[in-house]
């Protein structure tokens, strides 16, 4: 098993958003998870990335128990995530918004820095060359010197992959990561993902784009109400009762 | 006389003053989330206006008050037209800068115009009375029933007018507020003009049992602060509540343990207060 | 070659305007004016990391500045110990209990962060003004020494307590650029664009957060201990919090989250004060207005504004130069260039 939740549960107060959720996640494939709005969606993202410590339940990741772990520490073992919304640091370059990506996997502390030591020197080179190397492959060289500011909304997203592959992930999480783009933008980004897991990295992603989540996915959970519904193929899902009456008797953002 | 009695009477006085200071802190946090740091200097204006009504005019102590109310909310209102509106979408540490300029700005004023002096404020009410055994001048008294008596008209106008109504509702969610047509800006002045009143009356009732000068504002905005981190942020029956056993604690505080540590106590306590909860005593976040 | 100078220009200028000023002016009144700057300046790059790289706006660095102060002054008083060694063990004690302090109120965010610290501030300078027996509480602490002689070099003299000082001055500008323009900085300034994204990203903010308060609060220690071995007096009123709204002014005015933005901003304000003069207890009455325009309109201050002035012409200068093709090596010129003016 890769990734693996068990019955992992999120109260908040008296409302359930996550309920009880059995879930894998293959590696070396595209995982996607949909349903409605309010399904739950981004608290079980939350969850597995550490963000939240779930009220029941557990995440393995490799065999290992991650559930209590801080969001830095599960990343350090290879889950990288984005947000939503990109937060960039907009006065400062692409390839500086990056570089920082890669800190993990450096030792260098603060009098390294301070004594330019050669280790700082050496970690210094190699975070820019891991920013250079993952900015090339989402195709951002050429705006890598252009300030955050200036740059498109779907070359927003791309930075904020390229930050995510710089802590040298086994799986990213992306939430929702075509919100806001245009459709030809939106292959574009599919077409990356896919390249990333050609690459050997697994993805996971919450998608409300159904059109594009049932070509691109390999394997989909459904969750409604906090609960999941379904969990299968594209066609599995698509021929689903369950699921076509959540999206047909509720609020179908699809 | 008993000491206790003495102290605990004391404690409510002072209490009664913490708590209308902090009533105005925590209306202006509910609605905008701005800590307006500039509270304290509208405190200490309240207190100079009055008092130059009294002296300069001869007019009456209730009347300067009012005045001085209608003067310093309108303040309120003007610093958040020009200040606090402007900044409604600015990183978090921005506001805070510019209301501590603000503080800057109002005390250097009050510097420039009365000077930095320690000036007194007689009121017609220095008479002593006997009460339940206790002796108290009139000004504490009134400073009781005062402020008492703001706080129920305050409760009242929140909870049974219409316009009160937007107000808690606004403090409660914002952006539904403005879907379902409140006016955010009207409130968020109104809200200012109350939150300026507050002070000026809690001010200028105290004034004549303490003293008054450009830096009175200081120790009470930060006791403030503690009283509505104490009551949790943004909460009316909290800064009330709060208020009270900031006041209490310290006068009893200042008999039985240390005069000079008194203001401590406040500080110790917020200390303590936020090591173990760091969003406060009563957050509302996480539901 | 000409590139280091255009960056780094500024710099270079303000050494060596600092290094000759004593030969252009004998004004002994100047030199202790610019001295006392050198100090607040020091304080105020420890703040600026803090509240400018981080984003955590503490308001107990007034407090931080006079135990740094105290400290050097109870040391070599009354424990009569030698001068660097009392300087040393001052930085450290106010490093330690900002160690203390930072653990607890790191937790909080915001505005709680501000009114948390704004209050330990505000304690500090109670107990130094309280705790008579120790402090000499309001009456200040009187004769602190200058430095001693380090061989042949004597600080007796205002000059040479204003080559002293310059040299804390140049010596914490070298590390907060270097802090700044490594990876530790951008671990920094992570933290301010959003901790969430920072932890996500395998960063503990915790921890980094921590180092940054010890590190601002050091730097606070020590502006301190040089101001009480220079004014050779302190008083409690050094802790106020009026003392911290002066080190924002600075901070605000020359650029929050820049680097030439505490040297900009605190010489700035001074020397216009000196030249205000008859101001003196009103300059707030200008200052106070000062720092909220500036915050509604330009909130990195004077070296932002200018900072953001040099990207716009350049982004212009771009434009009418479409698409011509750079080699690696003068692309990553370039990135270098850019890289730096975030500092």
């Amino acid at each position: 098993m890769f990734i693996e939740t068990r019955q992992l549960t999120k109260k908040f107060g008296g409302l359930v958003a996550v309920n009880e959720v059995d879930f894998t996640i293959e590696k070396g494939k595209i995982n996607a998870i949909i349903g409605p709005n309010g399904a739950g969606k981004s608290t079980f993202f939350n969850l597995v990335s550490g963000s939240y410590t779930p009220s029941s339940g557990q995440v393995f990741y490799k065999g290992k128990d991650i559930t209590k772990l801080p969001p830095n520490k599960i990343a350090t073992l290879g889950v990288a995530r984005t947000f939503q919304t990109t937060n960039l640091f907009e006065q400062s370059t692409v390839l500086d918004n990056v570089i920082v990506g890669h800190r993990l996997r450096t030792r260098s502390n603060l009098l390294d820095a301070v004594l330019r030591t050669k280790r700082y020197k050496l970690e210094e080179k190699k975070c820019r060359d891991k920013a250079m190397e993952v900015l090339d492959f989402v195709e951002l060289t050429h705006v890598r010197g252009e300030l955050a500011v200036n740059i498109s909304q779907e070359e927003k997203k791309r930075v904020a992959f390229a930050l995510a592959l710089a802590t040298d992930p086994e799986v990213v999480f992306l939430d929702e990561p075509t919100a806001g783009i245009n459709p030809g933008e939106t292959e574009g980004l599919a077409a990356l993902m896919e390249k990333m897991v050609k690459r050997g990295i697994t993805v996971c992603l919450i998608e409300h784009k159904m059109k594009m989540i049932m070509k691109l996915a390999d394997k989909i959970m459904v969750l409604n109400y906090g609960e999941k519904i379904a969990e299968g193929t594209s066609e599995e899902i698509m021929n689903n009762q369950a699921v076509i009456e959540a999206y047909l008797g509720g609020d179908a953002s699809a | 006389m008993d000491i206790l009695t003495q102290q605990l009477f004391n404690g409510l006085t002072i209490g009664s003053v913490y708590s209308l200071v902090a009533l105005g802190l925590t209306l202006v946090y509910g609605i905008l989330h701005i800590p307006n740091f500039a509270h304290g200097a509208l405190y200490m204006l309240g207190a100079y206006i009055t008092l130059t009504l009294m002296l300069l005019w001869g007019i009456h102590y209730w009347i300067a008050m009012a005045v001085s109310v209608l003067v310093v909310g309108l303040l309120g209102v003007l610093m958040d037209r020009l200040v606090f509106h402007p900044l409604r979408n600015a990183p978090p540490i921005h506001d805070k800068i510019a209301a501590i300029g603000m503080l800057l700005f109002l005390e250097a004023f009050a510097q420039l115009i009365w000077g930095a002096d320690y000036r007194t404020m007689t009121t017609p009410y220095g008479q002593v009375i006997n009460l339940f055994g206790t002796t108290a001048t009139m000004q504490r008294v009134l400073i009781n029933i005062g402020a008492i008596a703001v706080m129920i008209l305050l409760y009242l106008f929140l909870k049974k007018t219409y316009i009160g109504a937007t107000i808690i509702a606004m403090a409660q969610n914002r952006e539904g507020a403005h879907l379902v047509g409140i006016n955010t800006n009207k409130v968020a002045m109104l809200t200012f003009m109350i939150s300026g009143g507050l002070a000026a009356i809690a001010a200028s009732l105290s004034a004549p049992i303490n003293l008054v000068f450009p830096g009175m504002g200081h120790l009470v905005i930060l006791k403030a602060f503690v009283i509505i981190i104490l009551g949790g942020m943004g909460s009316i029956p909290g800064a009330i509540l709060g208020g009270y056993i900031l006041g209490f604690t310290e006068s009893l505080g200042a008999t039985y343990i240390s005069n000079d540590y008194k203001d401590l106590i406040a500080f110790l306590l917020l200390v303590i207060i936020l090591s173990i909860r760091p969003k406060g005593l009563f957050s509302r976040e996480g539901f | 070659m000409g590139a280091y100078l255009k960056k780094r220009g500024w710099m270079i200028g303000f050494i060596l305007l600092a290094v000759v000023f004593p030969f252009l002016s004998q004004n002994d009144y100047f030199l202790h004016v610019l001295t006392l700057a050198f100090i607040w300046m020091i304080a105020v790059y420890g703040l600026n990391l803090l509240a400018g790289y981080t984003g955590y706006l503490s308001l107990a660095h007034a407090g931080f500045f006079a135990i740094g102060a105290y400290a050097l002054g109870l040391l070599t008083v009354k424990a009569g110990l030698n001068y660097w060694i009392a300087l040393v063990l001052a930085c450290v004690i106010t490093s330690a209990i900002g160690f203390v302090v930072g653990l607890v109120a790191l937790r909080t965010r915001e505005h709680f962060f501000a009114i948390y610290t704004l209050c330990v501030g505000y304690i500090i300078y109670l107990v130094i003004d309280k705790w008579d027996s120790l402090t000499g509480g309001v009456r200040g602490l009187i004769g602190i020494p200058a430095p001693t002689a380090i061989g042949p070099i004597s600080f007796e003299t205002p000059l040479s307590q204003y080559y002293l000082i310059l040299f804390f001055l140049l010596a914490t500008i070298l590390i907060m650029y270097r802090i700044i323009h490594s990876l530790t900085g951008r671990t920094f300034i992570a933290i301010r664009n959003s901790e969430d994204l920072a932890q996500t990203i395998g960063i503990s903010t915790m921890k980094n957060k921590l180092l940054v308060f010890v590190l601002s609060t050091f730097f606070a220690g020590l502006a301190g201990a040089l101001y009480a071995s220079f004014i050779r007096f302190i008083g409690p009123d050094i802790g106020y919090i009026t003392i911290i709204f002066d080190f924002l002014t600075y901070l605000l005015v020359g650029g929050l989250g820049t680097l030439a933005g505490p040297i900009v901003g605190t010489f700035l304000i001074v020397s216009v004060s000196q030249s205000l003069q008859f101001l003196q207890d009103y300059r707030m009455l200008i200052f106070g207005p000062l720092l909220t325009i500036l915050i509604i309109f330009y909130p990195r201050g004077i070296a932002g504004a200018y900072l953001d002035f040099r990207m716009k012409r350049q982004a212009r200068k771009k434009k009418s130069v479409p698409s011509k093709q750079t080699s690696y090596v003068q692309q990553s010129q370039e990135d270098e260039e850019k890289r730096v003016k975030e500092g």
